[in-house]
């Protein structure tokens, strides 16, 4: 049918527009956007183009008059303060309490809140009592508890952990149970099909299908313990990046607060990328 | 009926559901024997009782009335009796196909490392070759299919229920599958009931077949399979093979206006 249809002579074809017509219709023609990556070198060169550009110009401003030098400080003196801030000063001390509290927080936190979460799997019951309670803990400002938690736990470490911990911990909680709702009810019954106990269901099943529910809030906890440690010690502590920040803002030692931001800024990426490599780990085999 | 002829004894099983004041009829009484050795189909529109048979088979639901005796003994209601296949593969994204096979005997108590022993041969043997430390996400439908029925086959079961373990697949991949399927239906002997929309893959590979209709849910008639073993694929040609095909669909569309009569 085709071929025949095809070797119909022109002057036969009615498809054929009239001639005039084609100089009255333009026809629409647009080709697909073209995305092209540039090559990584090219992308990262751009981006210390910006950061020297901020950095400049900040430093300009600020010697130049156009922003106030003592409320803004400037790179230059902030460089200068972050050589005597290692040279010097206890930072090492303060960084590694900083860091313990928050690391502390984080494991606590997301570990307990998991495993709270998980047990809400095994009683429906238990699940709904729990419920109102656990929606009333996340809703209160469990920053605001801080001068009571350091009432509670003193002015050492427990207190910092404590607060990592409350922050990390309703989150944690909360997702760890929508992973336990997620669990696929077909593959609970080929379980129970192959005659297994409620146990080997949930270790063999409920906890490994939650895993990636459980690695969803890892680079979320981070920060939340890391805000967790450093409110502690702004509100009573005796060594940390927070009580550097708060001590360098009352003596407006401008400077100094920012290279305390500096410093747990990095404590932050060096955390996130801990992070990422316990990602990989856990998301063996796990395609999302 | 004979209880210890018949490997399989469904007695007079119903289910009936109650909704709100309204009763519904997913399973009328319904009798079955199968005997061991078996390759028993159910075929019938969907809605009509052929999931709710299984689950009450596998205990995963308590019937309305009647029991499910095994080899002549009352097992109704408990799990882990028979090997059960469900529609979709279910394989766990985070185990290799290896330990996906392995799960049924590993729940069963099997060490892990004899569990394995005991699946890789079967892997190697039944068309997984190189696959078994793969992920399941990298396997191709048909080949996902076949982990999962290598994973109810090795929980020892004799019974084996197997509810459209192809109806997902293309047709080319699906004949594959069926003589994958004779093929280890011949090898290990288990009595195979079967659940299909598609009568020409229930005469294929069935020694019997039960034809089921809706509303209420409940087998309407019994046919033996009377076609010589083993089979080859030409077989669907003869004329025995499509008279007992017309005859299962004419079945089919008679319940199909009987229930849309009522």
């Amino acid at each position: 049918m085709n071929s025949k249809t095809s070797s119909l002579p022109a002057s036969m074809s009615v498809a054929e527009p009239a001639p005039q017509s084609k100089t009255k219709l333009k026809r629409f023609a647009r080709r697909l956007p073209k995305r092209k990556i540039w090559p990584t070198w090219a992308l990262a060169s751009v981006q210390g183009v910006i950061l020297a550009g901020f950095v400049a110009l900040w430093e300009v401003a600020a010697s130049s008059g156009w922003i106030d030098a003592f409320f803004w400080s400037q790179p230059s003196a902030i460089a200068h303060t972050l050589g005597i801030f290692f040279a010097e000063g206890n930072a090492y001390v303060d960084i590694a309490y900083t860091f313990r509290s928050t690391i502390f927080g984080f494991i606590l936190g997301t570990s307990l809140g998991a495993v709270l979460g998980m047990s809400f799997w095994w009683s429906r019951n238990y699940a709904l009592i729990m419920q109102p309670y656990i929606i009333c803990l996340e809703s209160i400002p469990k920053l605001a508890l801080a001068p009571l938690i350091i009432l509670v736990f003193g002015m050492g470490l427990a207190s910092k952990v404590a607060i990592a911990t409350a922050l990390t911990l309703v989150v944690s909680t909360l997702t760890a149970y929508s992973g336990v709702q997620a669990v696929d009810r077909d593959q609970e019954k080929l379980f129970y099909s192959l005659g297994a106990s409620r146990w080997q269901v949930f270790t063999k099943l409920v906890a490994p299908s939650c895993v990636p529910w459980v690695i969803s809030i890892l680079r979320v906890n981070i920060g939340l313990a890391l805000t967790g440690s450093i409110v502690g010690e702004f509100v009573a502590s005796q060594h940390g990046l927070g009580r550097t920040i708060l001590y360098a803002g009352q003596t407006y030692e401008i400077a100094l607060v920012w290279v305390a931001v500096l410093v747990l800024s990095a404590l932050s990426i060096l955390m996130y990328i801990g992070v990422s490599w316990l990602e990989r780990i856990l998301r063996k085999g796990v395609v999302r | 009926m004979s209880g210890p002829m018949s490997k399989l004894l469904l007695d007079d099983l119903s289910m009936v559901f109650n909704t709100g004041g309204t009763e519904f009829v997913a399973l009328a009484p319904a009798t079955l024997s199968v005997p061991a050795g078996r390759f028993v189909s159910l075929i019938g529109p969907s809605g009509c009782g052929k999931s709710t048979l299984f689950n009450i088979i596998a205990g995963l639901e308590a019937p309305t009335t009647g029991r499910v005796l095994i080899d002549g003994e009352d097992y109704t209601g408990y799990i882990g009796q028979v090997g059960y296949m469900l529609q979709k593969d279910l394989l766990l994204p985070w185990r290799t196909v290896l330990d996906n096979v392995a799960l049924g005997m590993e729940i069963a108590g099997t060490p892990i490392k004899e569990a394995r022993a005991r699946a890789l041969p079967l892997i190697k043997r039944y068309g997984l070759s190189g696959f078994e430390n793969q992920y399941p996400s990298s396997l191709s439908g048909g080949m996902r299919q076949r982990a999962a029925l290598l994973r109810t086959l090795l929980v020892e079961r004799d019974i084996v229920l197997l509810d459209e373990p192809f109806g997902a697949l293309d047709a080319q991949t699906k004949a594959q599958m069926q003589e994958w399927l004779l093929q280890i239906f011949a090898d290990f002997g288990r009595t195979v009931i079967f659940v299909t929309h598609d009568v020409e893959e229930a005469v294929y590979l069935s020694d019997e077949i039960h034809v089921m209709a809706t509303r209420p849910g409940r087998i309407i008639e019994t046919l033996p399979v009377d076609l010589p073993r083993p089979r080859d694929r030409s077989i669907v040609s003869t004329p025995r093979f499509v008279a007992m095909k017309k005859y299962c669909l004419d079945l089919l569309h008679l319940g199909e206006q009987g229930a849309l009569a009522a």
